[in-house]
C-alpha cells in the first residue's frame, strides 16, 4: 500500500479492531431484536443497556438518561427541534454561537424560519465564547442554550463550566454538541450542568451511523421518531444493535486510554504547531494555543489556497481538510473561520490537521517537510505572493 | 473529483509565471471568493501570441483552466485567442465537477483582460472583445431552498 498519513481524524477515525471485534457476533449470531420475547433475542436487550451503562458512566450521568440516535447530527436536531416544541409556551427565543456546526446552525435557521428567535452569540479571535455575551443575551423568554463543547474545525474548547453555569442560574436548559469533545477530554455533566449532550461513535475509534444524545432526567424532551417503544419510547426503531455495542465498546475505550493517548497527542500537536510556525512564512495558527483539542492543529497559510493545498497533500499521501470555499460547496469561506475574524482569502487557505491515536512524530516531520515544499510551490505561482512581495521590496 | 486531464494540468501546470513588459496583462476574481487569475501576454507587431505565462490563486480546477488556456491561446492570433472560449477550455480538460464551471468562466475572462489590456495600450479594436467583467462572481450563488 502507498504511504497514507491520516490527520483527518475530526472527520471520522479508524474503527478500532476490538471495536469490530465487538460488533461482528451481534450482525450474524446475535442478531435478534431486543423488543423479542425469546430468551435470543432479549438478551440483545441487556447488552445494549450494558453500553448504555458505559456511556452513562463516561460522564456522570444515569444509563436512563442515555438515547441512542442515528449520530451527531440526529441528536444536534432531536435536542434543538424537541426542546423548541416542549418549551414554547415558556418563550420562543434561543440562543447559540456563530460557530455551531452545521447540524445546529441549521437547525435554528430552520426554527427561525418557524417563528423561533435565535441569538447567534459572536466569539473572540481565539474562537471562545465570551460569558458576559451570553448573560447579555439571555432574555425572560429563552428556553435554550446551545454552546459547543470544542470547536470541529479549530478545535477550540468552550468555557462549557461557565455557561452551564449561567444557564443553570436563569432556569435555561443548556445543550452542548460533543461530537469532537467526547473521548477527547473528560466531560462530567452535573459539574458543567449540561441538560442535553450530543455525541457521535465514529469521532472516537466507533463505528459511523451511532451516537447518542444525552437527556437530563426532569427535562421534557419528547419522540424525535415516533413509532416502537424503544429508548424509553423517545426514538422509535429497532435498535441498531452492533453499532450501539461498538459505540459502547469504544467508549469504554477511550475513557481507558484518554489520559495516556491525550498526553501523546498533545506533544505531538505542539511540535507540528511550533515547527510550522516557526518554519513556514505568512502563516498563523487559527484557535486557542491551549485551550483546544489535544489532537487539533489549524493553520492559515497567506496567499494560497486550501483546495489546492489539500490536493497536493494527497498527492504525498497526506489526508488532511480545509474550510476554503471551494472544499465547503459554496463561495464563502468556513464560517467559523470568518467567525474569529480572519479575511476571506487568509480563511481560503487553512488546513486543519486532526492527529490520532496511530500518529507518530515521523508522520509529523514528513507531513512539514512536504508542506514547506507545497506551500512555497502555490505562492510561486500566487499572483496574490507576487503582488505582497513587489509591494514590500 | 477531477478528470486525468485536470488533475495532470494541477500537477504540472504549463506556463506558470510572469513576462516582463508584457504586451497584455489581465487579473481577474476575487481572493473574497478564493480564485483569482492572472494572465500574461506576448505579442508580436503580426498579432499573434508569441508567449502567455500565468498566475492563479484558486483551486485545482482554477489552476488547471489557467494551464489549459494558456495552452490554447498560445502562437495563435489574437482573433484565434478570442474564440477560446470556456467550452473550449473545459472541453480540453474533458470536463469540469459542476461546482467548478465557474474557474473555466474565470479562465477565458483572464484571457479577455490580458487582450483588453493590449488592445487599450496598443490603441486597436479586438472584435468581439469587450471590457471584462470584474468579478465575475456577481449574481452566482444560488442556494437551493433547503426546507
Amino acid at each position: 500500500m502507498e504511504k497514507l498519513i491520516y490527520l483527518d481524524n475530526a472527520a471520522t477515525t479508524k474503527t478500532a479492531p476490538e471495536v469490530v471485534e465487538a460488533m461482528l457476533p451481534y450482525f450474524t449470531e446475535n442478531y435478534g431484536n431486543p423488543s423479542s420475547v425469546y430468551g435470543f433475542a432479549a438478551k440483545n436487550k441487556s447488552a445494549v443497556d450494558e453500553q448504555r451503562e458505559v456511556i452513562a458512566e463516561a460522564l456522570g450521568a444515569d444509563a436512563r438518561e442515555i438515547y441512542f440516535t442515528a449520530g451527531g447530527s440526529e441528536a444536534d436536531n432531536w435536542a434543538l427541534k424537541a426542546a423548541a416544541e416542549a418549551y414554547e409556551s415558556k418563550g420562543r427565543h434561543m440562543i447559540t454561537t456563530k460557530i455551531e456546526h452545521h447540524a445546529i446552525l441549521h437547525t435554528a435557521e430552520y426554527l427561525e424560519s418557524r417563528g423561533f428567535e435565535v441569538t447567534y452569540l459572536d466569539v473572540d479571535e481565539n474562537g471562545v465564547v465570551r460569558p458576559d455575551d451570553l448573560r447579555a443575551a439571555i432574555r425572560p423568554d429563552t428556553i435554550l442554550i446551545s454552546v459547543m463543547y470544542a470547536n470541529n474545525e479549530i478545535g477550540t474548547l468552550e468555557p462549557v463550566m461557565e455557561i452551564g453555569k449561567i444557564a443553570h442560574e436563569n432556569g435555561i436548559l443548556f445543550h452542548t454538541d460533543a461530537v469532537q469533545a467526547f473521548g477527547q477530554v473528560p466531560i462530567d455533566v452535573d459539574a458543567c450542568h449540561i441538560d442535553l449532550l450530543s455525541a457521535s461513535g465514529h469521532k472516537l475509534n466507533g463505528p459511523k451511523g451511532i451516537g447518542f444524545l444525552y437527556i437530563r432526567k426532569g427535562v421534557k424532551i419528547r419522540s424525535f421518531v415516533h413509532g416502537g417503544a424503544q429508548e424509553r419510547k423517545r426514538r422509535a426503531g429497532t435498535e441498531n444493535v452492533p453499532g450501539i455495542i461498538g459505540l459502547g465498546t469504544a467508549v469504554k475505550r477511550a475513557v481507558r486510554t484518554m489520559e495516556e493517548r491525550t498526553k501523546k497527542e498533545r506533544e505531538l500537536r505542539d511540535y507540528l504547531i511550533d515547527r510550522v510556525l516557526a518554519e513556514i512564512p505568512y502563516c498563523r495558527l487559527n484557535g486557542h494555543r491551549t485551550e483546544r483539542l489535544p489532537n487539533n492543529a489549524n493553520f492559515s497559510f497567506s496567499f494560497i489556497e486550501g483546495e489546492s493545498l489539500l490536493i497536493r497533500l494527497d498527492m504525498k499521501g497526506i489526508c488532511g481538510s480545509s474550510g476554503s470555499a471551494c472544499t465547503s460547496g459554496s463561495l464563502d469561506p468556513s464560517h467559523v473561520l470568518l467567525a474569529i475574524g480572519l479575511p476571506h482569502e487568509t480563511a481560503h487557505g487553512s488546513l486543519r490537521l486532526t492527529l490520532g491515536e496511530d500518529t507518530t512524530r515521523e508522520d509529523l516531520d514528513y507531513v512539514i517537510d512536504s508542506l514547506k515544499e507545497i506551500v512555497a510551490g502555490l505562492r510561486e505561482m500566487s499572483p496574490l505572493y507576487e503582488d505582497y512581495i513587489k509591494k514590500n521590496k | 473529483m477531477y478528470s486525468a486531464k485536470v488533475m495532470d494540468h494541477f500537477e504540472h501546470p504549463r506556463n506558470v509565471g510572469e513576462i516582463e513588459n508584457a504586451s497584455g496583462v489581465g487579473t481577474v476574481g476575487n481572493a473574497k471568493c478564493g480564485d483569482i487569475m492572472r494572465i500574461y501576454l506576448d505579442i508580436d507587431e503580426n498579432q499573434i501570441i508569441r508567449d502567455v505565462k500565468f498566475k492563479t490563486f484558486g483551486c485545482g480546477a482554477a489552476v488547471a483552466t489557467s494551464s489549459m488556456a494558456t495552452e490554447l491561446v498560445k502562437g495563435k492570433s489574437i482573433q484565434e485567442a478570442m474564440q477560446v472560449t470556456n467550452k473550449a477550455v473545459m472541453e480540453a480538460l474533458d470536463g469540469l465537477p459542476p461546482v467548478k464551471v465557474h474557474c473555466s468562466l474565470l479562465a477565458e475572462e483572464a484571457i479577455h483582460a490580458a487582450l483588453w489590456d493590449y488592445a487599450g495600450k496598443h490603441d486597436i479594436q479586438i472584435e468581439g472583445l469587450e471590457k471584462p467583467k470584474s468579478d465575475i462572481h456577481e449574481g452566482e450563488e444560488e442556494e437551493e431552498e433547503e426546507y
